[in-house]
């Protein structure tokens, strides 16, 4: 979250600070947001400051993780978890946990994969079956938890288990599906070409251009608090690069062998990442829905009170939940190119668990954001890819991802015991 | 009359917990409301608030008689209840928590700025200058700040007649001075104001009219001006006080049994 010009003095007597020049402006700006983040506001800054700490230290143990070919490759693994940390964050936010995501994200799978290859129909079919069959899921367990009163910890953990069992049904005790299509395939493996990569670019820049640049308009057009135009244009500035080296440095050849088979393009899995990043952005700040969401997550009662309706907006967020979880099984399917028992189960939930959290969202709730979601799945995929780089046994790679779990959560913690300490609840 | 008490009655089971009470207030004023613990404030404005459905009695609204079956009842009479607990949701800022539930919309779109300004506006209005940063988060701020959100809430939407709970029990002395100017001012712009409290101090400061409860029965409704804080005590704490209060059908002054 950004923090206004003059955040930090509630109290202080009106008149003080205005009219400051451009530099007070952007200072006091600073200023404010160093003070959120002191009253336990950390946001996203650990998360960005664990990939910077993450990078640094595999780039120097192990040259090959700063190697174009690796960060192409750490989008791929990090996808699947992404998503469906993504939607876990609308769990998080409403203050319940869903401990079947990963599961359901295999059983979508195995439906699509049992679509694709076993009944022969075309991929949008076996797509729909699977996002259908993640929002069924998610009715069955919001219902479940909203209608019955079931903890939703047990709902899910009952899930966990069941969703298993379905998976073993629907894939015959144990085969393996291949998922022979090449679309489904390019999900997670297909690259754009360099200068389509170029244009979602300058599409991406422009459109966070206009938005920052029209509300910043507005505000000031309304006479409202508005940050100083500087800030403003330089978070644009700070994105147009980052987005520019990302899309450079994947436009480059990152095949071993060019003459061979050429590897060069932004990986599709970005773009389906960015896509649904800002399409769930915007439903969580931009719309009525999401608002509730977060009046839900932070005092039902007074929701409830204000003419919210509560239990609908809870079932949908376990809806959006679910069906991301599909998304998310979807893109593990692709990468895979098959489907089997193992899919989505293992450490994928806690992995999607620890992204949300590590990247801010608050397993108290009221508290979440999707950008969390892919930060925290960065760090958690880093983790692994720079582990793995390193070859260190598997026991070693879950003991320090759990570690950072842990770590995540009790920042989690700690900040709210903090923000108590400034009158914060 | 905004607001028309006769004859109101409810019941639970076999306990008559308001019998026959009458009460009235008008655009403008202050009426506070006094009486001991289970002399029934708490189930009177439930009634009024639609909370509780009545046994007898009347209500009217602008002189007209009403049944108000739900909140939304009340919401549409202008009706708004500011209760203790207060209803405000931490993780949400001061204008989020304003129109929680009645969020202004451009298509889709929430129209955060059309609600920053109208909050900005309605706080001006009621000339609050202790919240500065319409954009912190609720949690952030004081018991006298969240208090003031709260009654401003309820003053957004075209409200005629604002109930507050003991708005000041939980709040310091300049906090709570703080509050009764609010109340005053929501008065003066024409709104009625009905105001329970257990603090006489808090009901001299803002109240123009004082109703006592006593066991279920309205004791006396007495303009202030007039009142000595001894004479309201002797209301609560007896039903009666000199030639005001309560009377037995055998004539004397007193209580019911």
């Amino acid at each position: 979250m950004s923090a206004p010009v003059q955040a930090e003095d509630a109290e202080a007597p009106p008149g003080a600070g205005t009219e400051p020049g451009a530099v007070r402006a952007v200072l006091d700006h600073v200023k404010g947001y160093w003070s959120e983040v002191r009253s336990g506001e950390v946001g996203a800054l650990p998360a960005v400051a664990g990939i910077i700490a993450l990078c640094a230290f595999f780039g120097a143990s192990q040259p090959v993780f700063l190697s174009v070919g690796n960060l192409a490759n750490l989008f791929g693994q990090g996808a699947a978890v992404a998503c469906i940390a993504m939607g876990l964050v609308f769990v998080l936010v409403i203050g319940e946990i869903d401990l079947s995501a990963g599961f359901a994200s295999g059983v979508c799978a195995s439906i699509m994969a049992v679509v694709l290859t076993n009944w022969g129909m075309p991929w949008p079919v076996a797509i729909g079956a699977a996002i259908a069959t993640g929002v069924v899921i998610g009715l069955v367990l919001g219902t479940l938890v909203v209608k019955l009163g079931i903890p939703s910890f047990v709902v899910t953990l009952a899930a966990f288990l069941a969703f298993q069992g379905i998976v073993l049904m629907i894939l015959k005790e144990g085969t393996n599906i291949t998922i022979h299509n090449d679309t489904v395939k390019a999900v997670a493996g297909g690259n754009l070409e360099r200068w389509q990569g170029w244009v979602l670019l300058v599409l991406a820049v422009a459109g966070y251009a206009a938005l920052q640049l029209n509300r910043w308009r507005r505000r000031v057009g309304r006479s409202l608090v508005h940050e100083p135009l500087a800030v403003v244009l330089a978070r644009i500035a700070s994105l147009t690069a980052l987005l520019t080296a990302t899309v450079f440095l994947l436009n480059l050849e990152r095949s071993a062998n060019p003459q061979i088979i050429s590897l060069t393009g932004v990986p599709v899995v970005v773009v389906i990442l960015g896509g649904l990043f800002a399409v769930w952005t915007f439903v969580l700040h931009r719309t009525r829905f999401g608002r509730h969401l977060y009046a839900v997550g932070g005092n039902a009662e007074a929701a409830v009170r204000a003419g919210v309706n509560v239990d609908r907006v809870r079932i949908a967020a376990f809806v959006i939940c679910s069906a991301m979880a599909a998304v998310g099984g979807i893109v593990a399917a692709s990468r895979a190119a098959s489907v089997d028992p193992n899919t989505g189960g293992s450490n994928v939930l806690l992995l999607s668990v620890g992204a949300a959290v590590i990247g801010g969202a608050s397993l108290f709730g009221g508290k979440g954001t999707v950008r969390a979601a892919l930060l925290g799945g960065a760090v958690v995929a880093i983790i692994n890819n720079g582990m793995g780089l390193m070859g260190l046994s598997s026991g070693v790679r879950f003991g320090v991802t759990g570690a950072v779990l842990l770590l995540a959560a009790g920042v989690d913690a700690m900040s709210r015991g903090r923000g108590k300490l400034f009158g914060r609840h | 009359m905004l607001l028309e008490l006769t004859g109101l009655s409810k019941r639970f089971g076999p306990v008559e917990v308001l019998s026959d009470v009458d009460l009235s207030i008008d655009a403008g004023e202050v009426c506070a409301l006094v009486g001991d613990n289970g002399a029934g404030k708490s189930t009177l404005v439930k009634c009024v608030a639609g909370i509780h459905g009545i046994d007898g009695g009347t209500i009217s609204v602008n002189d007209e008689v009403r049944t108000i079956s739900d909140p939304r009842d009340a919401a549409a009479l202008g009706i708004e209840v500011v209760y203790q607990d207060l209803a405000l949701c931490d993780n949400l800022d001061v204008v989020e928590n304003l129109f929680l539930g009645r969020e202004k919309r451009r298509g889709l779109v929430l129209d955060d700025d059309a609600m920053e300004q109208l909050a900005a506006e309605t706080l001006k209005s009621l000339a609050v200058r202790t919240i500065r940063n319409l954009r912190q988060p609720v949690a952030s701020l004081s018991g006298g700040q969240r208090q003031t959100v709260a009654i401003a809430k309820a003053v957004l939407w075209n409200s005629q007649l604002v109930i507050l709970d003991e708005p000041t029990a939980a709040l310091g002395v300049a906090q709570t001075r703080q509050v009764l100017e609010l109340i005053r001012r929501l008065a003066d712009q024409g709104l009625a104001v009905l105001y329970i409290s257990h603090n006489l101090n808090d009901v001299f400061a803002v109240a123009d009219r004082i109703a006592a409860l006593y066991l279920g029965r309205m004791a006396a409704v007495i303009d202030a001006a007039d009142a000595t804080q001894s004479q309201v005590v002797e209301l609560i704490t007896s039903g009666r006080s000199g030639t005001s209060g309560l009377i037995d059908t055998n004539g004397t002054n007193g209580a019911r049994q």
